[in-house]
């Protein structure tokens, strides 16, 4: 089922969440709302499910203006952070619930053979008759999804899944909800704050600042053409360095970069770790190194340059390098946005 | 005994252990004692007496009924109290406290004052031929207005912790809101309900000071057990008042018991494997 967006604005007293969002979801798509906390994502969330009104706009699911349908009519799966299971039920009552209050009558034995299906789905055969207490984080949360999927929704969605679970157990479920989203073609649409999961998990990725989209494209798109400084320093460890741009070259203390498109005069530029280099005689920025951090695939250095600011770099694990040493910091590649 | 790192553990412990043997148990200990004094033949006699019996029967009945009006009074007014926020919710917030404030006398009165065929409600409802004060219906009235907060203040801290998300998750799974009630919100609120109804009904049991105003106290049709138990008390007939207050003493434990069991029951889905 396509999901449209058009013009949606939702305001909660005085504060306005969501101002004038307009986006599609084709269907069969994994679509996730990446954006910092206040930035509205849940609350489009809601409102795509019907569990929020929108004060403006409307939302179509495929044709039909689903604007002012309610919830329980709506077609949504909704799997929420904290999981909501009903704790007074066990993992199959939970299951079975969508199917017990729907007004399409089923038989006892169609349910339990449907529950049996998705406890295999989820991969929880064997704890059908446990309580949501005596059972795992991660699995409450399949539990949640597998409920979410026995009413035969629409359209999925997921509010900061996996936000309450341990690093862990968390990548696991994140590959775990790939491969279900694979085989069912469900239109799933997610929330989270966490970049690396976006990236990770969806199809497309649509950043939320303050209320407004500030960008959407697929992941590779969002990493590699990062519209603004915001979403280059949201998607992940990002330096600042003050440039200055004269003649379609940006110059920073020691180096110049190509850049285009940016109007001469003050900028900002950005590089990842990954981005810089260190190298113990020029050309390049000079620096001297404030902290070395080890880490398994490589190893972080904080730098700090001449004019006092601090670089992260990411070198390989084999380089010598010590807190003290003094030397020059090399741009590999780097963004810049007018300041 | 297990080191505790929390100071203070025998003193408190003594203290309260002193304390509940002398209020509580000593007291029930004497009263079990002064009935046992009786030797079987006498003790059946008399808590089987017929004026016995046709109290524990109006006493009862009328605790039934008025555990029953407030069950879903109190249910219905924790329900507004936690849900919807209106002008006065404070108010009448704090009004539900006052049965357990007022003196029961002031109570009673006040109550039979606005029963009587003359009071206020008495005289439309006797318009309609419903006799309320010196009636057993009087009795279980005066029971509802004492016992109506156990019911209110045990089911609002459960319902106020109720998580919305809930509610949502069975809306969206297309659950009607009666569904949602009966099959997710009651049974949340069941073992609440249940604690609530055992105190309102074992209150019930032993109101004293607000019916006998309202109750007429007639032998056989509106004397209750309380009252039965004080008139034996005045003709210093203490074994029998101990008689009839021991059965009064032992439903209460087995109300007690078997609302307890009820609640472990309703309770078991919180237990880890």
């Amino acid at each position: 089922m396509k999901i449209r967006l058009d013009h949606v604005v939702k305001t909660f007293q005085t504060f306005r969440a969501v101002k004038d969002v307009s986006l599609e979801i084709e269907s069969g798509e994994l679509v996730a709302l990446l954006g910092p906390s206040g930035s509205g994502k849940t609350t489009i969330l809601r409102m795509v499910a019907g569990l929020e009104f929108a004060d403006g706009g409307h939302i179509y699911f495929g044709d039909q203006d689903a604007t002012d349908i309610p919830v329980r009519d709506r077609g949504v799966g909704f799997v929420f952070q904290h999981y909501a299971l009903f704790p007074h039920m066990t993992v199959a009552q939970n299951i079975a619930f969508g199917m017990e209050v729907s007004k399409v009558k089923r038989d006892k034995a169609a349910i339990q053979t449907r529950v049996a299906e998705l406890l295999h789905l989820v991969r929880l055969e064997g704890l059908g008759e446990r309580f949501p207490a005596q059972i795992s984080g991660g699995q409450r949360q399949r539990v949640a999804l597998a409920r979410a999927l026995a009413v035969d929704p629409k359209v999925l969605l997921l509010d900061e899944p996996f936000g309450a679970l341990d690093a862990n157990v968390r990548r696991e479920l994140r590959r775990w909800l790939r491969e279900i989203h694979t085989k069912l073609g469900i239109t799933t649409l997610f929330v989270t704050h966490d970049q690396e999961e976006a990236l990770d998990l969806a199809d497309r990725v649509v950043i939320l600042k303050d209320g407004h989209i500030v960008q959407q494209g697929t992941p590779e798109e969002v990493c590699r053409e990062p519209k603004s400084a915001f979403v280059m320093k949201f998607l992940g460890d990002a330096n600042m360095l003050p440039a200055e741009v004269r003649d379609g070259r940006a110059h920073v203390d020691g180096a110049v970069i190509e850049v285009s498109g940016i109007a001469d005069g003050k900028a900002e530029l950005y590089a990842r770790p990954v981005d810089l280099d260190w190298a113990a005689s020029g050309p390049g920025i000079p620096a001297s190194i404030a902290r070395v951090m080890d880490r398994p695939g490589g190893r972080r250095v904080i730098a700090t340059t001449g004019s006092g600011v601090p670089l992260e770099l990411d070198l390989e694990p084999e380089r010598a390098v010590k807190a003290g040493d003094t030397g020059y910091v090399t741009l590999r590649r780097a963004t810049v946005f007018a300041a | 005994m297990r080191r505790n790192v929390l100071p203070g553990l025998r003193l408190s412990l003594g203290v309260t252990l002193l304390y509940v043997s002398l209020i509580v148990v000593l007291p029930l200990a004497a009263l079990v004692f002064k009935a046992a004094s009786l030797g079987p033949q006498d003790y059946w006699q008399i808590v089987t007496s017929s004026r016995a019996l046709a109290s524990y029967r109006v006493t009862v009945l009328a605790a039934l009924g008025a555990t029953l009006f407030n069950l879903f009074f109190g249910l219905a007014l924790a329900w507004v109290l936690v849900r919807y926020r209106f002008p006065g919710r404070r108010i009448v917030d704090a009004m539900v406290d006052l049965p357990f404030a007022l003196p029961t006398a002031v109570a009673g009165i006040s109550l039979t004052a606005l029963f009587t065929t003359n009071g206020v409600f008495g005289s439309i409802l006797d318009s309609y031929g419903i006799k309320v004060a010196y009636t057993p219906l009087g009795i279980m009235i005066a029971m509802c207005f004492t016992s109506l907060p156990f019911i209110v203040r045990t089911v609002q801290p459960v319902l106020e912790d109720l998580d919305p998300a809930l509610e949502e998750a069975a809306q969206s799974l297309g659950g009607s809101d009666f569904a949602i009630f009966r099959k997710v919100i009651l049974p949340l609120l069941t073992p609440a309900l249940l604690a609530g109804v055992s105190l309102s009904f074992a209150r019930s049991l032993g109101e004293f000071g607000a019916i006998i105003f309202i109750a007429g106290n007639q032998p056989m049709s509106t004397e209750i057990t309380a009252l039965l138990i004080f008139i034996r008390l005045e003709e210093y007939d203490y074994q029998a008042a101990a008689a009839i207050a021991s059965v009064l003493l032992l439903t209460a434990f087995l109300m007690l018991a078997v609302t307890n069991w009820l609640q472990a029951r309703a309770l078991r889905y919180t237990r880890r494997s």
